[in-house]
């Protein structure tokens, strides 16, 4: 029999980031049911833009009207290499701010949600205000209707140039974006052909951004002439062609499973996804009531689902500062972290997203994982150098490199603030300690005996003895899972 | 746990008697363990998009040295190949390996609708997908599934880096990454590590996610400690340039000449993004990559192991034809490659130097699908199966 505490946290890990210090009494207290209706209204109001963008950008980017030369107009070599430099520590901020949200902020569905919009709708970008602009558009419509997001997202600097919109012309269609919408946006692989995604891509030619990331329609450029996409005949738009495949049960089932991987178990139950699914495309795409029917269903709370997911980096990370609050005074640290392991917000390996699952472990992955604890403690050191990105830096790296990630030896400057974590083990006794932390940290039971952690944990004071069992239990290969 | 009786022998004789051993035996000191024959690949990713036209030089054509009024490598100054192609001048090792006859030359190596984009391209070579493909395996991690199955440690194919590469990740086995052995599990924890991890049971059929950390934790334990051991068993003795290529090098020779069973290495050199001031970050790159593989060479050959060893580079595109305004040249296509081995069939410049006169908006057409390269090593060298690695048959070349 699950216990209360079991299946919070599971839905705490599952809808948000995972349980945090302060939450650890109320779990115990009460139900499922009541922990999901504090999330979702913690997660109705409305979010804020979050905004890093540099001044300088500001005046360059949003002062002048049309893209193009322009921009270039009279920008020399220096300036143009401050500019780039000064958007990657755009999107360096806004990775930074937004795992600050994921970790502090009350809306844990909505950050969660978008979390996997982000995923999903993945777009390599270098320039902050597309990437700011594409966070909020997934932000505010994360768990409202799928296809504003649609929209909104297809729409968006960020996607259209990332999906070589600029090159989709009347004469010489560029089939990219027409393909991803359909492969991996809506209906996934097999359900069209090769036919609907030229024709489709008539439809979006003429699509494009200006330089301050608002969508423009170049008429010129456009196809008015008729298309047909999946067996509909018309002068399509491209809007029209977008709730076309809305219009497509299978996009329901497509976004139903996938929601169903990241959300419940990877192992699919086809039954259950194709009932979902029935009252997604029912409810007209509503993302909110999707959600609401997983995580109040009596069977996302049994124990086949709970503690089988592999946390992805970024839920490893955020879930650890969630539980430990910490000030982190290196904070590049954070985001050198996010490289090594696999997942760097805003840099997604390609247009699918991050694959997820067993492809976050191999052999060294895996090490640096069980190594974070004593990292962020301070016992040990980052003395891994990631692999380098010349898309974010353009090949001057190298330099960077070798100064901030050479030296071996970066202490992550972690101070961690006990006190809630400490006061819920106030009155456990010593010998239930490490059980009652494995409770909370761990969501499947461990393998190895609970001697092994009271061993490897300093019994100088009962204070010592729960942070040092705690950081070793958050060592183990059970905490990479929830 | 077996000890190998001929290491044991070797080891043991070597330790205790080499004082007495007469001079005609101390000549077999240090000769290879692993017999002959075990062919090994060695591969040289050269991170961010080499410019493979001031690599190998065309040195009769025009369009090259107008499209390039600043950046084009002088003919005097270039290392000759042939009557229309040199070598950048850092490339020593290479030429020399060239009029040797360990070296080959593959022109225009690319594949059909190239990106230019770093990440993407880059993906496309590591698992050899065609470019709309996503897939989230690479062709050595696809070697491993196919190799690999079941066996105790994963070591057939390992990285020399911190980080493991999309391109020897399978979907059940995966490669080792490591830079020191010793450095997979950090210090400060070691023991408590071992302890859980010996708490891993073999033999789970229904497979939880929990029992594959585990496995990967046991393997990974266990396998640093074997690359470890294998390592020190018959280290290379040879210079090698103070260099973190050399040092890799170094590693990977150590490791062939010790009983390991790896047949793939991997390891990269960067960044080749030379967007601005191109000529001195290639030299001083090609000047790192020449000096740690001429030694690597000479080790190989001192140890009668060059034959068996496969040594090829590539790059994720090469670069335009024309030079750009910051005396550095933007993301092309097409790109040479270099294979270098005692045991090539074929040698020098494989195929013609690139059309310069037929360019694809300012870019190289490829006529030398990547897939060709991989497919030849993979039958020819490793002796794998090369259509279900690579998902189809992919007409082979006939360098090896």
């Amino acid at each position: 029999m699950l216990t209360n505490q079991v299946k919070n946290q599971h839905l705490m890990w599952r809808a948000g980031f995972g349980p945090a210090a302060a939450q650890l009494p109320q779990l115990e207290n009460i139900t499922p049911r009541e922990l999901w209706r504090a999330l979702w209204k913690a997660s109705a109001k409305d979010t804020g833009y979050l905004d890093v963008a540099d001044d300088y950008l500001k005046g360059l980017f949003m002062g002048v009207k049309e893209a193009g030369q322009q921009q270039r107009r009279d920008l020399d070599a220096e300036e143009r290499r401050m500019i780039r430099d000064k958007q990657r520590d755009g999107i360096k901020n806004l990775n930074l701010t937004w795992l600050g949200e994921m970790v502090d902020s009350p809306a844990q569905l909505r950050e969660k949600m978008a979390f996997f919009w982000h995923g999903h709708f993945a777009a390599r970008n270098i320039n902050i205000f597309y990437q700011q602009q594409l966070l909020d558009i997934i932000r505010q419509n994360a768990l409202g209707s799928f296809r504003t997001l649609l929209h909104g997202v297809s729409k968006s600097a960020a996607m259209l140039n990332f999906l070589n919109a600029a090159q989709n012309r009347k004469d010489h269609p560029n089939e990219n974006f027409a393909r991803e919408v359909m492969e991996l946006f809506t209906m996934g692989r097999g359900n069209y052909t090769e036919k609907d995604i030229k024709e489709a891509a008539r439809a979006f030619t003429g699509w494009s951004a200006n330089v301050r990331g608002e969508f423009a329609f170049r008429m010129f450029q456009h196809d008015y002439g008729t298309k047909t996409v999946l067996n509909r005949t018309g002068k399509l738009e491209g809007e029209e062609v977008l709730d076309l495949l809305l219009e497509q049960k299978q996009t329901a089932r497509y976004l139903t499973e996938k929601i169903y991987r990241f959300f419940v178990n990877e192992a699919v139950d086809k039954d259950k996804v194709e009932w979902l699914a029935g009252r997604f495309y029912a409810s007209d795409y509503h993302i909110g009531k999707l959600m609401e029917d997983i995580f109040t269903s009596d069977w996302f709370y049994e124990a086949k689902n709970i503690g089988t997911r592999i946390k992805s980096p970024i839920e490893l990370v955020a879930g650890m500062q969630r539980m430990l609050p910490m000030e982190i005074q290196n904070e590049e640290s954070l985001l050198l972290i996010q490289r090594i392991l696999g997942q760097q917000l805003f840099y997604p390996p390609n247009v699918a997203g991050w694959p997820g699952g067993k492809s976050w472990i191999d052999s060294s992955s895996l090490m640096m994982r069980l190594r974070l604890p004593q990292l962020i403690n301070d016992v040990d050191e980052l003395n891994v150098r990631p692999k380098s990105d010349d898309d974010m830096t353009g090949g001057r790296e190298e330099g960077m490199a070798r100064r901030s990630y050479g030296r071996t030896g970066r202490p992550i400057n972690a101070t961690i603030d006990w006190a809630a974590y400490l006061k819920h083990y106030e009155r456990t006794s010593r010998e239930a300690l490490v059980t009652s932390l494995q409770g909370s940290l761990l969501q499947v039971a461990p393998g190895f005996p609970a001697g092994l952690i009271a061993s490897h944990a300093d019994s100088s004071s009962r204070e010592r003895f729960i942070k040092t069992a705690t950081l070793q239990i958050m060592s183990t290969p059970e905490y990479q899972l929830c | 746990m077996h000890i190998k009786r001929r290491e044991f022998l070797q080891v043991g004789s070597l330790a205790t008697a080499s004082l007495f051993v007469p001079k005609f035996l101390k000549a077999f000191e240090g000769a290879p363990l692993v017999p002959p024959g075990n062919k090994v690949v060695v591969i040289l990713q050269l991170s961010g998009g080499n410019d493979g036209l001031n690599t190998v030089i065309p040195v009769r054509n025009d369009i090259y040295y107008r499209s390039r009024p600043g950046l084009g490598i002088a003919r005097n100054k270039a290392l000759a190949l042939s009557d229309e192609a040199g070598l950048h001048p850092a490339l020593t090792s290479f030429a020399d390996a060239y009029h040797d006859g360990s070296l080959a030359v593959l022109n225009n190596v690319g594949y059909p609708n190239p990106d230019r984009s770093h990440f993407r391209s880059m993906d496309i070579w590591h698992t050899a997908s065609q470019s709309n493909e996503y897939w989230n395996t690479g062709w050595i991690g696809r070697y491993l599934d196919a190799q690999c199955h079941g066996c105790a440690k994963p070591t057939q194919a390992l990285e020399i880096d911190d980080v493991l590469s999309l391109a020897l990740k399978g979907d059940e086995s995966k490669a080792l990454a490591f830079k020191d052995p010793k450095r997979l599990y950090g210090t400060s924890n070691e023991r408590f590590f071992r302890q859980v991890a010996g708490q891993h049971k073999d033999g789970h059929h229904d497979e939880q996610p929990v029992d594959y950390l585990y496995k990967t934790m046991a393997e990974t334990l266990s396998s640093a400690d074997y690359i470890f051991k294998q390592s020190r068993l018959h280290p290379s003795g040879a210079d090698y340039p103070r260099t973190e290529l050399g040092a890799s090098l170094k590693t990977i020779a150590s490791l062939i000449y010790s009983e390991i069973n790896t047949k793939v290495y991997y390891v990269s050199l960067g960044s080749f993004d030379t967007h601005i001031n191109q000529e001195a970050q290639q030299q001083r790159l090609f000047g790192e990559m020449n000096e740690a593989v001429g030694a690597f060479i000479k080790d190989l050959k001192k140890n009668n192991r060059f034959n068996d060893v496969l040594f090829f580079t590539f790059s994720e595109f090469g670069r335009r034809v024309a030079q750009n305004a910051s005396g550095g040249t933007d993301h092309g296509t097409a790109n040479s490659m270099f294979l270098l081995s005692g045991g090539l069939k074929e040698k020098g410049l494989l195929n013609a130097l690139p059309d310069l006169s037929d360019l694809d908006e300012g870019d190289l057409k490829y006529n030398i699908d990547f897939k060709n390269v991989y497919a030849t090593v993979l039958d020819k060298w490793l002796g794998a199966d090369d259509a279900k690695i690579l998902g189809q048959k992919y007409s082979q070349l006939s360098f090896i």
